[in-house]
């Protein structure tokens, strides 16, 4: 006789299988209406010639591969001072004696201006404001204050996400901490940081994400970076398919770091439950 | 008579406009056990909490060997390290080993070198029978466990006094006595201790001296025989037999 235990594994595995094969099955179906369909559209020639010109996508990848090189130089010299100056703003916002008021105060306006202005207009403002000092080179280079801009917005992102996990931290942990005779800069390092730190890692990963795509935007300021290379090839050529090369290669990138970003926001609920 | 370690003087303490303690008066001499009782809410976990100057006071004084500790402004930090306090929750920190628990205040605070931190904590760890557990994480060990790692916590920093907020009552009760043990043997090393507890056997056998504690008032205080036996407060004696019938 079967034992109950080994009934419901069978049962739930067939569930299971039941489950991909509608899934598959459904998908079939929707793809196969939007490959029979979408080519019945009357301007479905024009824009096949214009976005999807598999010689043309050939033909520019590799030049907008070269200049993805920049966006990731980029994102990769723009992450460490992101996460140290998100960490210090974070850390200014949690002050809560009166003699750091001034402090708190200066957390709470930087958050909240870099978080409410578009971060096309900071790079804007930035990245056309400044160099428009007449600074000598190469500190009039747009592509140092577009990077600067890029960093004081998420900063900002990032000090709410941090702040957010060091106020997860439950109040006794600080108590059993101070109560040792740690001071308040020692509980925070030793104690309260390394655990929020910790819980604010998938937040974290999405916010690399939305950094990653957001570099891009420096395309309207100056450097060639992928999304100008593509709107280079796009006028000579008269055709938009670079663009959806660009797009490609985005995904290549996001769409891993995504779902890496959603394991771990799933392994942690199923570690706290 | 023996030194009198600590002194509290007409302690008051309010969380905005709710009065909590009002008027504590209490001495505590060297080696001595005293042990607070009195139903939830009575103001037991403040009281410990404003000796650790974990809370300031509103009113009154606490004196430390000699030095008035409640003076507004001063650093609580060199006091702490001499006053341990161990919680009902354990609190251990979650990320660290059990000897990590231990060494860090010791390493930060006192800044012993590397090789005293571990042949300290190792004595600690031996001592109470947790020789075997130094590396566990706190999520590994049983509460009986973890609640002997953070007295050990704070028995590492030579504290002259040690304040126990219920350290039993968040255990299931075949893990209580190894933890009771421990309050005993530090008895026996003439500890000074402040227990605040719901173990009245406990309190009968171990305590030197116990208060009943109502509404931030001590209302009765006085040896355990006494006490227990034959209380004068008649709500002392509801709160001895509402706890004895459980
Ligand atoms: N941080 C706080 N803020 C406001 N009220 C508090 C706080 N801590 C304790 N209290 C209140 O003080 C009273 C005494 O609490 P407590 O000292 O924890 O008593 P006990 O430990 O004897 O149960 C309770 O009414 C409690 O609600
Ligand atoms: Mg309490």
């Amino acid at each position: 006789m079967k034992s109950r235990s080994a009934t419901r594994v069978a049962f739930e595995k067939k569930q299971k299988r039941k489950g991909v094969a509608i899934a598959t099955l459904s998908t079939l179906l929707v793809l196969s209406a939007l490959v029979v369909l979408v080519p019945q559209a009357p301007g479905w020639t024009k824009v096949k010639n214009s976005f999807f010109n598999g010689d043309i996508l050939v033909s520019t990848f590799p030049s907008l591969l070269k200049a993805f090189t920049l966006d990731i130089a980029i994102f990769l010299w723009s992450l460490p001072a992101i996460a140290i100056l998100g960490l210090l703003i974070a850390l200014c916002r949690d002050q809560k004696s009166a003699v750091m008021f001034p402090l708190r105060m200066f957390g709470i306006l930087y958050t909240d201006i870099f978080r409410g202005v578009p971060v096309i207009l900071t790079i804007f403002l930035i990245g056309f404001g400044v160099p428009g000092l007449g600074l000598p080179r190469p500190w009039n280079s747009p592509y140092i204050w577009g990077t600067l801009a890029l960093v004081l917005t998420y900063s900002a992102y990032v000090a709410e996400v941090i702040r957010s996990g060091i106020e997860s931290v439950h109040e006794s942990q600080r108590a059993a901490g101070h109560s040792l005779g740690l001071s308040h800069g020692d509980t925070m390092r030793y104690i309260v940081l390394p655990q929020a730190l910790r819980r604010v890692v998938p937040a974290n990963m999405n916010m690399l994400v939305a950094l990653q795509k957001d570099v891009a935007l420096l395309s309207f300021i100056g450097p060639v970076e992928i999304l100008r290379q593509a709107g280079v090839h796009k006028s000579l050529l008269a055709n938009f398919t670079p663009y959806v090369g660009a797009a490609i290669i985005f995904l290549a990138i996001t769409i891993p770091a995504t779902r890496y970003a959603d394991y771990l926001l799933a392994k942690q609920h199923r570690e706290r439950s | 008579m023996a030194l009198t370690k600590l002194q509290l003087i007409d302690v008051h303490k309010s969380f905005g406009d709710i009065p909590v303690l009002q008027g504590i008066d209490l001495s505590v001499a060297e080696g001595e056990m005293v042990c607070l009782i009195g139903s939830s809410g009575s103001g037991k976990s403040t009281l410990l909490r404003c000796i650790n100057l974990l809370e300031p006071i509103d009113n009154g004084q606490i004196v430390y060997n000699s030095q008035e500790i409640s003076e507004p402004g001063l650093n609580p930090q060199p006091i702490r390290q001499k006053i341990g306090l161990v919680f009902q929750s354990f609190n251990l920190f979650p990320h660290m080993s059990a000897l990590e628990n231990v060494t860090l205040a010791p390493r930060r605070v006192l800044r012993q070198p590397k090789e005293q931190l571990f042949n300290n904590a190792t004595e600690l760890f031996t001592k109470f029978g947790l020789e075997d557990r130094m590396n566990h994480y706190p999520d590994q060990l049983s509460g009986g466990q973890q609640q002997r790692v953070a007295i050990i916590r704070a028995l590492a920093m030579n504290p002259q006094i040690m304040l126990f907020d219920e350290v039993t009552s968040a255990l299931d009760p075949e893990l209580i006595e190894e933890v009771l043990d421990v309050l005993r043997q530090l008895k026996r090393q003439g500890m000074t201790m402040i227990l605040a507890t719901h173990e009245i056997g406990f309190a009968r056998e171990a305590a030197d001296t116990v208060c009943m504690l109502d509404q931030g008032r001590i209302i009765e205080k006085a040896a355990p025989d006494k006490l227990f036996s034959n209380p004068e407060e008649p709500r002392t004696r509801e709160f001895l037999s509402s706890v004895l019938k459980n």
